[in-house]
């Protein structure tokens, strides 16, 4: 069978793009789990479908064929405005994260519905962006794919080091003097970029469980930021590539398929991390050196925080 | 941690205080947050080589004006210069920032190392060291950094998994990293034992010595005191002393509403507080905002 999947024209397309996109989104992942925006990814996910709705209304008026040729673009423009947008408003501060995300939630499907009922289509047409359809995925879908996945690779890694820091510690690094808000809203596209490119794979509504679940899982176990990131990639390449193979044996929606298994390791992982844990914890015993047992010391008002002193979480 | 890069030697040799150029000066700065002011028309000065503590109750804006002061929140009136640059401008590898610990960390696992090293970012860019290189001399920098906070077999560690104690050391390490010129502090001493205060007391000791500049935000000063050239008190945004250390007030330890609860391993009893209070420059500060 493996012979069959790799010979089938329409298999190796299918899974050129699940692998790119299983590697490029949890390393987006994982800055956004950091900055406790683990749903920005949602948001921007619902206001693509706005974007793919406007491309066929653009596509309709103009009298391209097909007519969702444009639906592409138009969810990677949408996306990218989106996204910058909500982080510009939660730095100036008028409105919280989850409100705002919100706005998106509810903005980006209703304004998709209705663009899609103008552009004379109907909302069934929205379906395979909403679910994915990584089946139809043509070559020219593949090269755009590819290239953007890519892009979001190079970027995400090549400047992992300011892109931690300002998830990390936002005011620490507004205090040394890096370009927060350019940072911020380059996360943010970035986060779009995936978004667009992961449509054909998982669709819009299962997109950000890309980004996030596979971090979630090597949170479980991994021991530091890179290797997070790290296993995380890897585990979003080995979740679309089973669930790409399984759905050529089996009937089923490849998108759904891959993030049920990508919830399934998740699960296995923590219930592993969580047994070793019990397990490893004996009182006192944290993996310092014994200098280090009268560590808790309030000197202040700080009781609340200091109760947490050495009752580690190891 | 050892002096001595080429930055150093230079603002050593400005290290007389008032002789030159401020390490920090803020003139009229006012700051409003959500509609409420909380600083009005305060001056702040640093001078190169100048240890000053900046003190008041809780409430009284001191982290704010901190923040202020390195563009974290931004100024609703006056300026602030860094080493004689617009706040805009500033030459930011040449400042270190600790700031106020926050809760238990949570997130993505990351290690001391990696915090630390992301105190390193700009400095890295100043000498020019990119990729590879950068990623080795930050490493060595990092470790040396976390050493100093006698922190070195954490290195590896998740923050996660450290006390509160031990981060707030990984957070000073992570603003001595680029050994800055400009240190500022914002309560770096909550809930660390004494005798890691002690030793980084001794650290700020040397890098004062060598011409480091020090803002710091102190409850305590005792720990302190031998190093401070100057105190600050703010009161309602508003800084209602500039001069020397207010001397120790009697009644301290027993202000309502301060509980302490100091228990040294290796203890005299504890003794009836050498600790600033405020009652000879704000006779009911200690009465307590909050």
């Amino acid at each position: 069978m493996i012979v069959e999947i790799l010979t089938s024209q329409l298999m190796q397309r299918a899974l050129v793009a699940a692998v790119l996109v299983g590697a490029a989104a949890p390393v987006v992942g994982t800055f956004l789990v950091q900055r406790r925006l683990a749903l920005l990814g949602d948001g921007i996910g619902h206001i693509a479908l706005t974007g793919v709705a406007a491309g066929w209304l653009v596509g309709a008026v103009v009298g391209l064929t097909p007519r969702d040729v444009l639906a592409l673009p138009g969810a990677m423009v949408a996306a990218v405005l989106g996204a910058v947008a909500i982080e510009w408003v939660r730095a100036k501060g008028r409105i919280t994260g989850d409100v705002a995300l919100a706005i998106l939630f509810y903005g980006g499907i209703a304004g998709g519905v209705l663009l899609i009922q103008i552009a004379g289509g109907t909302s069934s047409n929205l379906m395979s962006y909403l679910f994915g359809s990584i089946a139809t995925v043509s070559t020219g879908d593949l090269v755009w794919t590819a290239g953007l996945a890519l892009l979001v690779l190079a970027v995400g890694i090549g400047l992992r080091g300011p892109l931690f820091a300002v998830s990390n510690d936002e005011d620490f690094a507004r205090a040394s003097g890096l370009p927060v808000q350019l940072l911020t809203s380059l996360l943010a596209a970035l986060a779009a970029v995936t978004v667009t490119v992961a449509m054909r794979v998982v669709g819009l509504l299962l997109v950000s469980a890309l980004m996030i679940v596979p971090v979630a899982t090597a949170q479980a176990f991994a021991r530091s930021f890179s290797r997070t990131m790290a296993w995380a990639s890897g585990i979003g390449v080995v979740v679309s590539i089973a669930g790409l193979c399984l759905t050529y044996a089996y009937d089923l929606p490849p998108g759904a398929l891959i993030v049920v298994l990508a919830i399934a390791l998740y699960a296995i992982a923590s219930a592993v991390a969580h047994h070793r844990r019990a397990r490893l914890t004996a009182p006192g015993d944290d993996g310092a050196p014994p200098s280090e047992v009268d560590d808790v010391h309030l000197r202040d008002h700080d009781d609340a925080d200091g109760e947490q002193g050495e009752a580690c979480r190891t | 941690m050892t002096a001595a890069s080429g930055a150093r030697a230079t603002s050593a040799s400005a290290a007389v205080p008032g002789s030159a150029t401020p390490a920090l000066a803020a003139r009229d700065v006012s700051v409003v947050l959500s509609g409420r002011r909380i600083l009005s028309g305060v001056d702040l000065t640093v001078g190169a080589g100048e240890v000053v503590a900046l003190l008041g109750a809780n409430g009284s804006g001191k982290s704010t004006l901190v923040k202020a002061c390195l563009g974290i929140v931004p100024l609703a009136g006056g300026r602030v210069e860094l080493f004689g640059d617009r706040q805009g401008d500033a030459p930011w590898p040449r400042i270190g920032y600790v700031p106020q610990r926050q809760a238990a960390a949570t997130g993505v696992p990351t290690t001391a190392l990696e915090v630390v090293r992301a105190g390193a970012l700009s400095d890295g860019a100043r000498r020019g060291l990119f990729g590879g290189r950068w990623r080795r001399a930050t490493r060595d920098a990092a470790l040396e950094a976390l050493a100093a906070m006698d922190l070195a077999h954490a290195a590896d560690r998740p923050v996660q998994e450290l006390s509160g104690g031990q981060h707030q050391r990984v957070l000073i390490a992570r603003a001595l990293v680029r050994r800055p010129d400009l240190l500022v502090l914002d309560e770096p001493t909550t809930g660390i034992d004494l005798a890691t205060i002690e030793a980084f007391v001794a650290t700020i000791g040397r890098m004062r010595a060598a011409g480091t500049s020090v803002l710091v935000v102190l409850h305590e000063t005792e720990a302190f005191a031998p190093l401070l050239d100057r105190a600050v008190v703010l009161r309602h945004g508003r800084v209602v002393h500039d001069g020397q250390l207010p001397p120790a007030h009697p009644g301290h330890g027993g202000a309502p509403g301060h509980v302490h609860e100091h228990a040294h391993p290796h203890a005299e009893p504890y003794r009836a507080e050498p600790v600033i209070g405020l009652s000879d420059v704000a006779p009911d500060a200690m009465g307590g905002e909050e």
